[in-house]
């Protein structure tokens, strides 16, 4: 039976917390979630028991310690339904996941005059490495900008995609509105004009349908830490012919077959593209959390996020001058706002004096707050143990602090 | 006043109060006591960068004295202002130039505030220093 979400805060050790005299109200999951016990005990066990290098040594822990990591692989490979285990690719995070497309199949694909789409909805991680591809390939960075809602401006979409679109860059969930982008229908369209896309994942794995092979992504990245997986390890799914067509991104150990001063072959899928000892417990860990997530009946598990995202839209709708940016046609888990006459940072330090964790600022997306005309935001964003009382202690903690900013 | 005379005043001030809420609720008083600066003066270049707060000074030279306007548009990087201008404003530029940083360590503000860069309290202090040494050179 499937676990009941309602028991999920105790199983998060960090909850238990007391800050500034007050319980942890944790809400910046979309900057990392909380990790639960299973997960640390996981860590803890790999260093206890079976710390090794993996993949060279001979002896018992290294096998242990290899089958652990590659177990891990499997098991990420079947929750986004790779077709191939060694579609998928251990990095640090998102953003290098990000990188290694944008240096290994940008710098080997990408030709002076071809153009590459990406949106005003990204986070920088999904924006600054195609800029920087375009400068040096001179190719054209063209960007999709987004409506009054927050929502993509897909006429504009389709018609930037043309013969010379060489790859699309888009993000599953924006982290600074939470709109959830129409990737399956712009993948489709990107396909159409002979393009491939790169789906930023990081604030969808967790939240949303995560099925590679229903998307028809060609690549797609996301971090372990958002996830309930521990902070420093990141994946990156791509398609096999792309990465198999791919040069390596980093080089040195692990990633080669033969070394000579004349010549170097590479390693096969996915070694090719993990250079160097990786961070063994990471890709363990987020095989723990995976193990975590499948406890729950996953639509239930939606059903029960979105209500809550519902609730803290409406409740917070109700706090006098508090503006919620965007009204996007579907919406995931974050609660972006500000309130007239008050500076984020402000409301961001006065809740965080009760105990109260939100993220205030740009939030990595200038182009979003360009585009709003805005210096910064507060964003409260949730996770599977986020609960209603979360939201209403948000909003008590937002009055006394408004009562404390407006004398 | 004096320097360490301002510093005793605040000091004895902060330790009154007990919890964040209090810290803040103070700054924020300090700040709104802070002498108006003429919107003219807040330019670009006397912007201080913060990362989430935005900070102006404008910052003269008279007699090898600092003398400083300053505002926040956040109401608790203004009351940090504030402290700055009970701190520094018209000191001599030498003593600015010495001066350290524990008194926000002692009054329990520094640990606080200078891992965020959201409030810019060290741009501010590395701008009044470089001003102090511009007014010892001219």
């Amino acid at each position: 039976m499937a676990k009941d979400i309602r028991t999920a805060r105790q199983d998060f050790p960090i909850l238990q917390r007391v800050v500034n005299d007050r319980p942890l109200v944790y809400l910046d999951n979309a900057a990392t979630t909380q990790k639960p016990q299973s997960v640390i005990d996981t860590l803890t066990d790999y260093y206890t028991r079976y710390n090794a290098n993996i993949h060279r040594g001979n002896y018992n822990l290294a096998i242990e310690a290899t089958n652990a990591y590659e177990f891990a692989r499997a098991k990420v490979a079947a929750y986004i339904n790779a077709k191939e285990t060694h579609e998928v690719i251990f990095t640090r995070g998102a953003t290098e996941s990000i990188n290694l497309v944008a240096y290994s199949y940008g710098d080997a694909f990408v030709k002076e005059g071809d153009e590459i789409i990406v949106t005003q909805l990204e986070h920088h991680s999904n924006y600054v490495p195609w800029k920087l591809l375009c400068d040096r390939k001179k190719a054209h960075f063209k960007v999709v900008p987004f409506d009054e809602n927050g929502d993509l401006d897909l006429e504009v979409y389709r018609s930037l995609l043309s013969e010379r679109t060489r790859l699309v860059a888009v993000n599953h969930i924006s982290n600074s509105l939470g709109t959830i982008n129409p990737v399956a229908e712009m993948i489709k369209l990107a396909h159409d004009a002979g393009a491939v896309v790169l789906v930023d994942a990081a604030q969808s794995v967790q939240h949303i349908q995560h099925d590679v092979r229903a998307l028809d992504a060609d690549f797609y990245a996301f971090s372990g830490h958002k996830m309930y997986a521990p902070m420093g390890v990141g994946v990156l799914y791509g398609k096999e012919h792309l990465l198999e067509a791919m040069p390596p991104f980093l080089s040195g150990g692990e990633m080669i077959d033969v070394v000579s001063p004349e010549s170097i072959s590479y390693n096969v899928l996915p070694y090719k593209f993990e250079a160097g000892t990786p961070y063994v417990p990471g890709p363990i860990g987020l095989s723990a959390a995976i193990d975590y997530l499948k406890l729950f009946d996953e639509e239930a598990l939606h059903a029960y996020e979105d209500e809550l995202l519902a609730y803290g839209l409406a409740k917070l709708s109700e706090v006098p001058g508090l503006k919620i940016y965007g009204n996007p046609k579907r919406r995931s888990s974050i609660l972006p706002f500000n309130i007239e006459g008050v500076q984020h940072y402000d409301l961001g330090i006065l809740l965080d004096a009760r105990g109260i964790a939100v993220r205030t600022g740009q939030h990595c997306t200038q182009p979003i707050m360009d585009a709003l005309g805005i210096p910064g935001t507060v964003r409260a964003s949730l996770a599977l143990y986020s609960t209603h009382e979360d939201i209403d202690k948000l909003v008590e903690g937002i009055h006394r602090v408004l009562k404390l900013l407006r004398r | 006043m004096t320097l360490s005379a301002r510093k005793q005043q605040l000091l004895e001030d902060f330790e009154l109060l007990e919890n964040w809420e209090e810290k803040y609720d103070y700054l924020i008083e300090l700040g709104m006591d802070l002498p108006e600066m003429p919107p003219e003066l807040k330019t670009d270049l006397n912007l201080v960068r913060g990362c989430q707060s935005s900070v102006w000074f404008d910052i003269r030279c008279e007699d090898h004295k600092i003398i400083f306007d300053a505002d926040s548009d956040s109401l608790i990087v203004k009351g940090i202002v504030a402290v700055v201008n009970q701190l520094f404003n018209e000191q001599p530029a030498e003593d600015v130039l010495k001066a350290d940083l524990s008194f926000f360590e002692e009054v329990g503000l520094w640990q606080h505030l200078s891992a965020q860069r959201g409030n810019g309290l060290l741009a501010m202090i590395a701008h009044l220093k470089k001003a102090a040494t511009d007014c010892l050179s001219d």
